[in-house]
């Protein structure tokens, strides 16, 4: 992943042990100089490569838009006027037919329900979506945080200590890959929830949410955990990092000032194509009923939703499906620019 | 190569081993009243008793843990009656063998993966062949792009799409169910066909991409080049030297993904509703049916981990570089 030429100007970069430091500056690789040359760090040089790349502006654009709209949900509903608890369809006569759909035609979008009404109980479908993509979204980008925390915590100690720590750490890896996961997300919502609350009790949501994060957490960190060995195990051996040592560095200012570094581009890759894994499994999860409970708004669920009342209203899944597939796609694309940011020698 | 078999069917059975420890202390032992879980929001006393009686809840849980594994090698002896061998004990939901439930809807599960790994890999090798062929073409690009597209499909969008428009507006095909091949080879096809389309969609993707960039990589290679250079035919050299190297990553993750959906395809089985193992799983979730999800549990994992030595074994035989030491 991270090529030799960009190892060695992340190690020019950071502060040698004793603090005198070499005065000259690192070339900063290709880029063209025009009186002397101007040092880059590798996160601008990242930056100056992202900015040409116009596929990764535009998908970074997008996701960054449905982010906007999944954390200002609250605002949107309240310049929109609507909340997704509120059963309109219920409330007011005319909207939905004897069966619980809505009378109007595709789903019963109009001027005053720009998405129309969920079949059933009649909430705003707008709402819902922008309420659910928050609930979704920010569960995902907890999930991503704390599997890539534990990553490097794994990876980087297998690798650095080696030996008989680096074996268990490794086996652990390999038990943990053969969990079969989606079967144990499904499995152990509801077993890890009943630790906490009895089975006759309706589990409150943020307990919901915690045990979703803690069994999705528990499952998703060994890919990136298994790439980051690999890279510290090779990074070990370079001349800084034995230099650091021979100085005297203490191992964790080596870990710190000397690897971590050097292991940011995978990490970052990584995350990005980690964080729509999550985005679709915890959707997954609510769509096969063992998510977020029915009083929050979400994603997965207006999928389940769907599912049910697609023969007459197949309207009401293309909005919640639309909204995945862009934001999928777009993170997807987003990916692979910052890979190719970062690593440019990888190719396509 | 034996050795190597031996070796890792060891370390295989001490993972299924730690699997099934795990699973059976956080069903059982963990929750303070497991017979209360396992009874459910509408729970009797009456059914709390014989549920408590039925999985011997006086014993010690590692006493529990080695009924469970005895009666899985040797079979085991319930107040009800005789368990033979690969005893799973007996649902909580209707009182039926596990194991018998699960040698049920196994088949469905079955066809289910292999037709649609016959769709996967046709569709994904081809299109990443072309495209690597191809390479920097429109075919390239259009390829490329699709499979991006399509791997961001979800199944439980897509699924309900490919049902509302095929078979409720034009009426093309039936509902999708599962008829054994036995019976009616036409239906199990005919039934079979619309899940065999929308579950490759996640899977088609993953192959292009990876067919496309491996054959590039084994089109680089100096064996490649020697053939080249010896003057023999593109084509034979794309097909007989290119294809055959580019073909160990690609059975790497076959191997992956056919035992994850052997375990049961959960999303895919719920959606159109096919009585297989993922369903299984999701229903006896729903019904806290303890018994069941470990058993399915156990046989998922079994299946996962299977794969993952037969495709270290499978090295071999592609690639005769690979020692197994």
């Amino acid at each position: 992943m991270t090529s030799p030429s960009q190892a060695a100007i992340a190690g020019a970069e950071t502060p040698d042990p004793d603090g005198v430091g070499l005065t000259s500056e690192p070339s900063g690789g290709q880029e063209p100089a025009k009186d002397q040359l101007v040092g880059r760090s590798p996160g601008q040089l990242m930056w100056m490569r992202f900015k040409r790349d116009r596929t990764g502006v535009v998908s970074a654009f997008v996701v960054l838009t449905m982010f906007a709209i999944a954390a200002l949900a609250p605002v949107i509903s309240w310049l929109y006027g609507k909340d997704p608890w509120t059963r309109y369809g219920q409330i007011e006569p005319g909207l939905l037919n004897d069966n619980g759909y809505p009378v109007k035609p595709n789903g019963g979008i109009d001027g005053e329900y720009w998405f129309g009404l969920e079949p059933g109980l009649g909430r705003d479908v707008l709402t819902q979506l922008v309420y659910g993509m928050r609930t979704s979204l920010s569960l995902a980008v907890i999930i991503t945080i704390l599997s890539v925390l534990l990553a490097i915590v794994i990876g980087v100690a297998g690798g650095y200590m080696g030996g008989k720590t680096d074996y268990f750490l490794g086996r652990l890896t390999d038990l943990m890959m053969s969990f079969p996961n989606q079967l144990f997300f499904v499995a152990f919502v509801p077993v890890v929830g009943a630790l906490v609350v009895s089975p006759q009790d309706e589990m409150p949501t943020w307990l919901r949410a915690s045990v979703l994060i803690f069994v999705m957490w528990l499952l998703g960190w060994m890919t990136l955990a298994r790439l980051l060995r690999g890279q510290v195990l090779t990074l070990r051996e370079r001349e800084f990092v034995e230099a650091a040592k021979v100085a005297g560095t203490p191992p964790w200012r080596i870990i710190r000032k000397e690897l971590l570094p050097n292991v940011v581009t995978p990490i970052l890759v990584q995350s990005t194509y980690m964080l729509p894994n999550f985005v679709t499994a915890v959707a997954g999860l609510s769509f096969l009923g063992v998510g977020m409970p029915a009083s929050t708004p979400d994603w997965g669920r207006m999928f389940a939703t769907g599912a049910e009342v697609y023969q007459s209203n197949i309207t009401y899944m293309f909005f919640p499906g639309v909204a995945m597939v862009v934001f999928i796609v777009a993170f997807n694309l987003l990916g692979d620019s910052v890979r190719d940011a970062f690593d440019p020698k990888s190719g396509r | 190569m034996l050795r190597f078999l031996v070796r890792r069917s060891l370390g295989a059975m001490v993972i299924l081993l730690i699997i099934s420890a795990v699973t059976f202390f956080l069903f059982y032992a963990v929750p303070r009243d497991p017979a209360m879980l396992a009874c459910g929001k509408n729970c009797t006393p009456d059914a709390l008793a014989v549920i408590r009686k039925n999985m011997g809840i006086d014993e010690p849980v590692p006493m529990q843990y080695w009924h469970f594994m005895v009666g899985i090698f040797a079979g085991r002896d319930f107040a009800a009656g005789a368990c033979p061998a690969p005893c799973f004990g007996y649902s909580f939901a209707n009182q039926d063998p596990v194991w018998n439930t699960i040698l049920d809807r196994f088949p469905t599960t079955v066809s289910l993966t292999l037709g649609g790994a016959v769709v996967f890999l046709t569709i994904g090798l081809g299109a990443g062949m072309i495209a690597a062929w191809k390479r920097g073409t429109l075919a390239d690009k259009l390829f490329s792009t699709g499979s991006l597209v399509l791997s961001s499909l979800q199944i439980y969008f897509v699924g309900p799409l490919v049902l509302a428009l095929l078979v409720f507006n034009l009426g093309l095909l039936d509902q999708p169910t599962y008829v054994p091949l036995s019976e009616d080879p036409a239906g199990w096809f005919m039934g079979l066909l619309i899940p065999w389309m929308v579950i490759q969609i996640i899977f088609t993707a993953n192959y292009t991409r990876l067919s496309r960039s491996s054959m590039i990589e084994q089109l680089s290679e100096d064996h490649v080049r020697t053939a080249r250079a010896k003057g023999m035919s593109g084509k034979f050299v794309f097909f007989r030297y290119a294809w055959r190297g580019s073909l160990i990553p690609i059975v790497t993750i076959f191997g992956v993904d056919l035992g994850s959906l052997l375990g049961g395809a959960m999303i895919t089985e719920w959606t159109f509703s096919l009585p297989g193992l993922g369903r299984l799983a999701v229903e006896s979730v729903q019904n806290t049916d303890l018994p069941m999800v470990m058993g399915v549990m156990l046989f998922s994992a079994t299946f996962i981990i299977l794969l993952n030595v037969i495709v270290d074994a499978a090295y071999a035989f592609i690639d005769p570089r690979v020692r197994l030491a």
